[in-house]
């Protein structure tokens, strides 16, 4: 198993889960983080006073999926939230070892 | 001198009392204005200091407060007398008001409808002092500030016995009184406790907008009340007083946000917001003394001037936290002035300049509001500097890291999600109850 881990612009959020729902995945896990890459912040003025702001809102999205799925789950987020401009974000896979779903104790991909 | 009881106009009375209301929930709309500007682990210590001010100055306002405003003068004219201690002898006029000024409103709507202008100008120096300033040496700072500054400048300007009334000077709702005289005291304060940890460094923006444009609203609706409620009547002049109150505001904020579109390359809400703030400050001692089309060149100005004032502070190094010498200071000065320019006899009061007065009324409030300001400052300085010795003014540097809401009230503004955790531990002071860890209140 794989777990996929994306970091998106929010208003990407919609598009992304209806391209997973289209591909079969059938649960996911969101948050909002605060972060920078090489878009880095933005500015913003109150009072004429500038502030730099360096952690912009992202969503963070995770997902656990099978090995064989990881590769097209990844392409599929990655098509999903494309924008072509900067601070599109970044998605990486990451091993998992188990898993289990919490009301029936099914382990491994049976969890899935 | 008696009070002629059978004078008495219903409908003025009606509109007082309502005015009195509307004046009354200024200072919570001032809370949120302000509370929206401070960072997320401040906006309670905001909110507090400005609902206590209600708390500590209405009940000063009857015990010593009304009396030493608007009392007969005594100590020298300095400030009104103890005759009307306790609001005793509520049966006599107010001081002063008789002839052409005679009142048709009880006296004690009088003190109701002051009462409100009392609790609103020491509850505006907080957006100078604010993120740094202690719970308990504030409160004792509001009570001897509303004694000794507000009470003695109310009296000079507001009340008919005072000396600077006496000379012509023209203060309609207290531009002067309240809006000068709280900025004076506000950067007097500001300067005995210092910069904020992090100014001019660290992020400090406003953490809730929409809570400072909520709180602008307010401010605009009750400040109808502040000022065609100065008419003291439902009359024509209270209807002047109203629509040039909402002309300049419009005014000023259409200026403020205009020079933000040109200096920094898009107007803002808060910009918004604080235009027509500046604009109901600059608006508040000319509202019964300008004409419509003044009162759009007058708040015109205002907002243009206050969106530039506010940057001051960066380049004389005070921290004035929120602005109250960049709106209430500017602004309050700058309207009482105007009024030497745009005063005009068809409205009240008397001509200014631009109306073929001359610059004799200019001279007078510039007398006015330069002896306003002068004295509140001095004695704001003097004021605060002794409570500093003897019970220090400001938290603790760990404390201001933490934030005032969690170190001065226990208490945290936003549970977002539900993720706190913990559990209940028990009531306090009742019998039988569990023993509950008692924090350090020191220095609180």
């Amino acid at each position: 198993m794989k777990l996929v881990t994306a970091v998106i612009k929010p208003f990407k959020l919609e598009d992304v889960k209806s391209a997973l729902e289209a591909f079969g995945v059938h649960g996911l896990t969101v948050g909002e983080v605060s972060g920078y890459g090489r878009q880095k912040g933005h500015t913003e003025v109150y009072r004429g006073a500038e502030y730099t702001v360096d952690f912009v809102p992202k969503i963070r999205l995770d997902v656990v999926v099978s090995d064989g799925d990881a590769a097209d789950v990844v392409d599929v987020i990655v098509k999903a939230a494309a924008t072509g401009q900067i601070g599109d974000g970044k998605v990486w896979t990451t091993p998992v070892d188990d898993m289990v779903r919490v009301r029936t104790g099914e382990r491994g991909p049976d969890a899935l | 001198m008696p009070f002629d009881f059978s004078k008495i106009d219903t409908g003025n009375t009606a509109w007082v009392l309502a005015s009195a209301a509307l004046v009354l929930l200024m200072t919570p709309g001032l809370a949120f204005f302000y509370g929206g500007m401070v960072r997320v682990k401040n906006v309670l210590g905001m909110l507090m200091q400005n609902y206590v001010a209600i708390g500590i100055v209405s009940v000063l306002w009857v015990l010593v407060a009304y009396s030493l405003a608007f009392g007969k003068s005594g100590f020298g004219g300095f400030a009104g007398d103890l005759h009307q201690f306790g609001l005793g002898h509520m049966g006599e006029q107010v001081a002063g008001y008789q002839g052409p000024l005679a009142q048709t409103i009880p006296p004690l709507v009088f003190v109701a409808f002051q009462l409100m202008f009392a609790v609103i100008t020491p509850a505006l120096i907080t957006g100078a002092t604010a993120d740094r300033l202690k719970f308990g040496a504030y409160c004792v700072f509001i009570a001897v500030w509303l004694v000794l500054v507000y009470a003695p400048i109310a009296h000079w300007v507001f009340s008919p016995e005072g000396w600077l009334f006496q000379r012509g000077a023209e203060d309609f709702a207290g531009g002067t009184v309240v809006h000068a005289n709280a900025g004076a005291a506000g950067l007097a304060v500001a300067l005995i406790l210092g910069k904020r940890l992090g100014w001019k460094k660290d992020p400090m923006r406003p953490h809730n907008l929409p809570f400072t444009l909520l709180g602008a609203g307010l401010l605009w609706f009750g400040w109808f009340g502040f000022n065609a409620g100065s008419a003291l009547g439902a009359n024509n002049l209270a209807g002047y007083a109203f629509v040039n109150t909402n002309t300049a505001t419009a005014a000023a904020m259409l200026g403020w946000i205009l020079v933000e579109k040109l200096r920094d390359g898009k107007p803002t809400t808060l910009g918004a917001a604080s235009g027509a703030v500046a604009g109901l400050v600059a608006i508040t001692p000319a509202a019964g003394f300008v004409s419509p089309m003044g009162s759009i060149a007058l708040g015109f100005i205002a907002g243009a001037l206050c969106s530039l004032a506010v940057l001051l502070k960066y380049k004389l190094g005070y921290d004035d936290a929120l602005d109250v010498v960049g709106v209430h200071l500017v602004g309050g000065v700058a309207g009482a002035l105007l009024i030497g320019f745009f005063g005009t006899k068809t409205v009240g009061g008397a001509n200014g300049l631009f109306y073929g007065g001359g610059a004799h009324l200019l001279g007078i409030q510039a007398e006015a509001v330069g002896a306003a300001v002068g004295y509140s400052f001095v004695a704001t300085l003097i004021i605060a500097k002794v409570i500093d010795l003897v019970m220090g003014l400001r938290i603790t540097t760990d404390q201001e890291r933490e934030g005032m809401d969690l170190v001065l009230h226990g208490e945290t503004a936003y549970e977002m999600g539900g993720t706190g955790g913990g559990t209940f531990a028990g009531t306090h002071g009742a019998p039988g109850s569990v023993a509950i860890t008692q924090h350090s209140t020191a220095g609180v």
